[in-house]
Formats: structure tokens, sequence, C-alpha cells
């Protein structure tokens, strides 16, 4: 498995709000047997995440999701939900209830099985902690060049800037007016017509309920200045040319379905072409019966398209239930291409230049400005 | 009206009165589900004053159409504002007008006028002169003094009334005291003025007042809301009831109100009425409700009932019609109420509704889904009507643009004779282009605010077209005004 697999999914067309356009993503048939929940957090936003041994996960976690693959999602509830008694009967002139706190904790591992079931996960942190992991041991072998800190604990500590969703300009807004088609199971964000995210939920009324959550994600820091200085995106409005077939309402009919599949095909080659061509790296999470969470790394090719890292549920035939992606900035694709050169060398920078095509001088200068300085044994 | 006909000037004229006539139906500087109320105040303000500077005339002329209190009662404010501009004979046809209009307008509204009047140190004859006839029209000055009580007292310091013989018909100076020095007398001989006197210690006398007045004294005496709601039921307006019927009643059970009769109800607030209720009440009340939707649709419908032929309507329930905070669901209400005022209109048998969800029941009607505006519009040409109605926002979304091109390619190569006669009503304000969102340029767009006003509307949005000169128009305006101020100046006591 090499590749994101989104059949089953049709394209319907895009909705535009200022530079944002969200392409919903339409299921014929909801995937059985896999519902997915939110669980939010109260601690401000701030979470911490114990990844291993003495490894830990720092970030803005203001929500999860629970994947249930019991199949009773129809008559389930999800975790927290209050049941508070009907408003006839006598218990139901009471208040009602206040919404319930969740404890303040840290959370353990990415991804943890709970009763029955269900599968908590971080989204897009799963994702990020994958990219952030990347070689994060350090080198193998004890070069001259690399510093005592480094030989010790690799690359720790390592961090990457991201920006919420409300803070992108004009996405909560592009959000709020978005028209849910009613079979929506997903959604691709664009940012001045680049792809920022897409998200892929398995049930419609999923979906509903996850629509909002899209606004406190993380987005690359690339999503935010095209969204901040981007200028609004044209709408590819309906073009029916003239033509002998439009004689009858039949032809113009048949004109007006050819509008709407021209749109499904360009979206899908043209907008969607850099996420569902790439070949990526899959790193298996956990196994849920029928279903498997992945979290993917890109190719890490430096000065192409955008490249997404993620994680996705699949099924057992390899199509997507779930999907949920983050475009990575230039830096941080040429960061993921340095670690990887460095280690296809075996962190020797004699090879790593001979890789680049390039000499180790200029290898030291791209480590130093990509910000792994403190990789490097300090010169005079 | 001027005389400018045929020229490139006069069309650009004609074009901006549609402009403002859409404007001032549709806009009410509230929220809208996808602009704020900030953007769309700030777009207001820039229509009112172009068109007050440009065409003073046309300003004051459309306080003659079915334009919504909100402008209404800006554009008098406006003129009165900016008398100097005016001659003295436009002075004596704008007097007039503003005098009818006034008559129609909430009573509220006019006290709220008259208080922005005196903020804006507006206080010249001509408007001591309009306040003292609106003030002295009003057919209970007790009861405004105790309801508007700080609005009859701005009002009459700011026109420097008297409060005696003219405005009261006692001519005892009771209302004058009343006012302003309330601790004067030990009792008035007016019950109600006395009762509000009692109010402050007597909690019998509370029942005696206006609802919100009783409102404020019940909150102070920390009286229970249900108790007090029981006992101020007979006093209430009938607005005032339909709002507290689920306080009144208990949340779950919802019944239909005993004490109002729905079938009497304008079309417009019938249907925000209804779509306020929960599918449980709604389908569990279906008879009553169609009942009281049908009566009122054909009173609205009057004498065009039946008269239109085939006709098919494409009414917009997408998500955007739930309208936002400030303007629940007032898209999809217009919606509704104009899918039975169609009904009313058309041949009997002879109507077909098609909603943009493809639901077929309009009664469970609610905001939902996307607006394939486009292929309803197909549908409905397919069942070859003598006219086409589009409710909706025109923001068409799936795909976009696609309504107006279906529309295009129908007009252009389909039905070029216009057999078929198509018109959008937009009941949306855009902020940014500064009108009603048009689907196609040869289509015509008018704004609607409230349902009833749909026969008026269609043959304003013949304008539109522009197959008819910018006279034609200006002859439309100048017989609207006569006919406001005829009926103005007979009915000014209703």
């Amino acid at each position: 498995m090499n590749r994101l697999e989104l059949t089953g999914l049709t394209t319907r067309p895009a909705q535009v709000w200022g530079g944002i356009r969200l392409v919903p993503l339409v299921r014929e048939r909801p995937v059985e047997g896999l519902r997915l929940h939110e669980e939010l957090y109260t601690d401000h936003g701030y979470g911490v995440v114990d990844v291993g041994p003495r490894t830990h996960y720092a970030s803005v976690i203001p929500h999860g999701f629970v994947a249930d693959w019991s199949g009773e999602g129809e008559q389930s509830v999800a975790y927290g939900t209050q049941l508070g008694a009907a408003p006839g009967s006598s218990a139901g002139s009471r208040p009602a209830p206040r919404t319930a706190r969740l404890q303040r904790h840290r959370h353990h591992r990415m991804a943890k099985r709970r009763p029955g079931d269900r599968l908590r996960f971080l989204p897009l942190h799963l994702a990020l902690e994958g990219y952030l992991s990347l070689h994060f041991g350090g080198p193998a072998v004890a070069w001259e060049e690399w510093s005592r800190q480094t030989l010790r604990d690799g690359l720790s500590p390592r961090a990457e800037d991201a920006y919420m969703g409300w803070s992108v300009r004009g996405l909560g807004a592009a959000l709020r007016v978005f028209e849910i088609h009613p079979d929506q199971c997903g959604v691709m964000v664009y940012a001045a017509d680049a792809l920022a995210a897409a998200f892929v939920v398995p049930h419609p009324d999923d979906y509903r309920l996850l629509h909002p959550s899209l606004v406190e994600d993380l987005y690359g820091e690339l999503i935010h200045q095209y969204a901040l200085y981007g200028a609004p995106v044209p709408e590819f409005a309906a073009r029916i040319p003239d033509g002998p077939h439009l004689g009858t309402l039949a032809g113009l009919r048949a004109a007006a379905r050819a509008q709407e599949r021209e749109w499904a095909e360009a979206h899908d080659t043209l907008f969607a072409g850099e996420l569902l061509d790439s070949s990526y790296a899959f790193d298996r999470v956990y196994r849920m019966g029928p279903f498997t969470l992945w979290r993917f790394l890109p190719p890490f090719l430096p000065g192409g398209a955008g490249q997404h890292i993620g994680e996705t549920i699949t099924d057992h035939k390899g199509q997507v239930a779930y999907l949920k992606t983050f475009r990575l900035s230039e830096a941080q694709i040429r960061r993921g291409h340095l670690l990887h050169r460095l280690t296809d060398a075996d962190w020797r920078l004699s090879r790593a230049a001979e890789a680049l095509g390039t000499t180790e001088e200029e290898v030291v200068r791209r480590i130093r400005a990509a910000g792994f300085e403190s990789l490097l044994k300090a010169r005079s | 009206m001027t005389t400018s006909t045929g020229t490139d000037a006069g069309l650009v004229a004609a074009e901006d009165v549609l402009l403002f006539v859409n404007a001032a139906i549709t806009a009410t500087g509230q929220r809208e589900f996808r602009s704020s109320a900030y953007q769309q105040q700030l777009s207001l303000d820039f229509l009112h004053e172009y068109v007050r500077v440009n065409y003073r005339r046309v300003y004051a002329a459309s306080l003659a159409l079915d334009i919504n209190d909100h402008n209404a009662a800006r554009i008098v404010r406006g003129l009165l504002e900016n008398a100097a501009d005016a001659s003295a004979e436009e002075k004596r046809t704008e007097g007039r007008l503003i005098a009818a209009r006034l008559a129609k307008l909430p009573p509220q509204r006019v006290y709220r006028l008259f208080r922005e009047l005196r903020a804006a140190k507006v206080n010249n004859r001509r408007t001591r002169a309009i306040m003292r006839d609106w003030l002295a029209a009003r057919p209970d000055p007790a009861h405004d003094a105790v309801k508007y009580r700080s609005g009859l007292k701005t009002a009459a310091r700011h026109a420097h009334l008297g409060l005696d013989g003219a405005v009261e018909p006692g001519g005892s100076g009771e209302l004058g005291d009343f006012l302003f020095r309330p601790r004067h007398r030990p009792g008035y001989r007016n019950q109600l003025l006395d009762a509000w006197r009692r109010a402050h210690y007597a909690q019998g006398a509370v029942e005696e007042l206006p609802f919100t007045v009783a409102e404020g004294f019940a909150a102070r005496r920390g009286v229970k809301r249900e108790a007090f709601l029981e006992r101020m039921a007979p006093r209430m307006t009938r607005l005032e009831r339909l709002r507290t019927l689920t306080q009144r009643t208990g949340a779950g059970a919802a019944p239909l109100p005993a004490d109002v009769d729905l079938t009497v109800m304008p079309l417009t607030r019938l249907a925000l009425f209804v779509l306020s209720l929960g599918f449980e009440a709604r389908s569990a009340h279906r008879e009553e409700l169609t009942r009281a939707l049908r009566t009122a649709a054909r009173r609205a419908a009057g004498p065009h009932a039946g008269s239109w032929g085939r006709v098919a309507a494409v009414l917009d329930d997408s998500y955007s019609s739930s309208g936002s905070g400030e303007k629940r669901r007032r898209p999809l209400a217009v919606a509704l109420a104009c899918h039975f005022l169609l009904e009313a209109l058309a041949a009997p048998g002879a109507y077909t509704p098609l909603w943009t969800s493809d639901h077929t029941d309009p009664l469970l009607v609610r905001p939902w889904g996307p607006t394939p505006l486009g292929f309803r519009v197909l549908d409905a040409l397919e069942h070859g009507p003598d006219r086409l109605v589009i409710v909706s926002d025109g923001w068409d979304n799936a795909p976009p643009g696609l309504a107006g091109e279906v529309l295009r390619v129908w007009r252009t190569r389909l039905d070029p004779d216009r057999h078929t006669a198509v018109v959008h009503v937009n009941p949306v304000y855009d902020a940014d282009t500064f009108d009603v969102r048009r689907l196609s340029p040869s289509v015509p767009t008018t704004g609607v605010r409230d349902a009833e006003d749909l026969p008026a509307l269609v043959e304003l949005a013949g304008f539109a077209e522009g197959r008819t000169g910018a006279a034609a128009l200006y002859t439309y305006l100048d017989r609207q005004v006569a006919r406001f101020v005829g009926d103005g100046g007979a009915g000014t006591a209703s």
C-alpha cells in the first residue's frame, strides 16, 4: 500500500468564500461498521502526550477522535454524552445537567484503546508526531562532526510551527456559510487554491458533527500566508456553450450534467492531484477489526508540488474510511529531505554531500539553515 | 417626475432607482447569513445617502412603495435632516408622504425616529408639525404615555408640545404631570395612568397595565413568570401571545394557541410562526396550520386569485435560508409563504412547487443542504409553466452559476418569444453589490420582504427587465405616490 484510494467518494461543486475554496466529497453509501466521534479536552487546548519512555509530545490539542468499530454506531452515543430525562417526565423539570468537564490529564499514547471496540486517537498530532520523530534517534555512528548532545539525545528537542484554523483568515467564515450536502462525508480545503487539508469520515452524520472541528485543526505556515495575502479566488461558474444540441430541454439538461462531471474530473486531476498521485510511506499505527489506522509521510521531494503528511483509516480493501492531512511548508519538506539524505549516508557528511551532488561545506550550511545547528559541533 | 426618457442617463437613473427600492425592501441593517450587521449597515448608509443626494424625489417617493419599516424610518429621517436641499413644492409632497407613512409605521418605530431626530438636533417648524400631527392622531395618549413613556416624553419635549388640549382630550393637564411631574398629584382620573401609579406599591394594579410595562413591574416584585403570563394573557397583543406561547404551555407540549386566531394573521408572519414550531408540533397540527396558511394566502391574493395560469415555483430551502440569529429563518419563511400564495394565485391545480432539497412536504420544510438551483429550474421548465417564480437568495452553488446559464439558454434558444414569464424574488440584501443578488441579467430580480407583496413586486420586476423605459417607471412611481397619499389622508385614524 503506497497510495491513497478515494474510491466511493464523489466530488461535488466547490463553494467559495473569499480566498477559501471548499470542495465537498460525497459518499453514495456510508462505510459500514465504523463511526467517528469527537471528544473535547478542556485544559485550554494545551496537551501533553506520552509517546514513549521519557519522550513527550506537547502541542495545542483541542480535541481527539474516537473511532468505534463495534458496529452499533447508530445506537451508541459519543463518549462524554450526558443522558437526561425527557422534558415531560417528573425528573425532566429539573434544570438540564451542566456540561461535563473532562479531567485535565496527560494523554497516554497517540492512539489508545478504549473499553469496547473503541480507539481514541489525536487527529493530525498522530501525523505530526510521525513527521517530528523522523530519524529522531540521530546519528548511528559517532562521526566527529556531530555534537555530543546529538550523539546522546538524538534530534531532541524537535519542534515545528503550525497555525490554528481560526487564525487562518477567512477559514472560519467559509466553514460557517458552507452548505453541507446531504450525503457529504468529506471536504477538501483550499487556500488561494493550494490544497490545505483533506478530511474524510466514514458516515455523513459524523461529518455534520465534525465539520466545525476543521477550524480547530492545525494548518501550515504556507496556508496561513496564502490565506492572509491571497486575493479572493474565482468561482468556477458553469458555462454552457452554445451548440446545436441545445434545441430541447433534455439537451440542456445533458449539457448541465456534463458541466458537473467536468468539474469533478478537473478537480480530481488538477486540484487534488498532488495528494492522490504521490506515493507515501505508510506506517501502521493500530489494527481494529477490519480497519487499520495508518499514518503516512510523503517522499520529501524538494522543489516540487505540495506534499502532505496525514493519517488514514482504511478498510480491508484499502479504501479510505477516514483521512486527515496536513500540508507541509517548503522548509519542512527540505528538512525531511535533508534528514533522509543524511540517514541514507549513515550520517557521514562527505557521503551525504556526494548524494546531494554538492560539497561538504554546502551540506553544513544547509544543516545550519534548516535549523539543525545544534546537531553540529561548534567550530571556531 | 423628471422627463429624461430613453437616454442613457435615464436608464442609469432607472437602474439606480430599482437598486434602491430592492435594498429598501430587503435590508434591515441586521445580520444576514453571509454578512454581518456592520457590513449591512455600512452598505445601506451609503445607498441612502447616494439616492437622497442624487434622486431626492425618488427617495421620497419610495415611501409609497412596500419598503420595510426600518428603511421607511431612515428615509423620513434623511428627508427631515436635509430639508435645505428641497424646494418648497418638494417639501409639500414630502410632508404628505411622511405623514401617510408615519401613520402606517408601528408606534415604537416612530418614537425611536423622534428620539433620533432629537439626537441629530433636527428641530424645525416642519419637523415639529409632523410630530404634533402624528401625536394628535394617536388613538389613546394615556396608553402611549404608559407604554412608550420615555418616547412620548422625548417627543413632547422636542416638539415643544403643551400636552394640554391638542393631545389630551380632557385638557386637565394630567398627561403633562404624569410624564414630567409624576409625584405631583395624589391620583389620576384616567384609569391607566392611575394604574401605573398604583403599580409601584399594589400588585393588583400591575395586571391593568400593558404587557411590556407589567413585565417590568412583575420582575421587580419577583412574581413567578408562569403565573404572571397566565394572568396577563388577556391583555397581550397577538404577537406577544405567540411569543410567550412556549413559556405559557411548557416547551414539550407545544399546542396551538387557543387565544390567537391564526387565520387572520399576515401570511409571512404566520409562516414564521409555523417554522418556529418543531416537526412534531407541525405534523400534529397539520390541518389547522395548513388551513390557516391557505386562508391567509387567499386573503393576500385578493382579486388576483386564480389569475396567474400555470405557475411553477422554485423555492430555496438550502442551509442559507436559515438566515441569521437576528433574522431567524426569514428567507425560508418567505419561501413558504410564497408557496401558499402562489398556490392561491395559480389556476386551480396548475401549481408546481419545487424545493431545492427535493422535499415535497411544505409544512415540514427545514433549511438544509446545498442550493442546486440550476437543476430545479430545469425541472420547473419541464412542466411548461406560464409563469416561473424563483424564491432564493441567489447563491446558486451546486454547481455555481448553472441557474443563470439555464435561464440564459432558455431565453435565447428555447423560448425567445417569452411565453414563460420568469421572475426571481430575493429576500436577502447583498451588502457587497448594494443590491439583491441576481441569477442572470436576462431574468428580472426584485427584493421581497413579505410574500404578500408578491403581485406588486412582479409588476415592479417588469421594469428591471429593461423592456419598459425609464419614463414608465416614473409614471408608476407617481401613480403609487398618488394612491398612497390618497389612502393615507383618508385613513389616518387606522
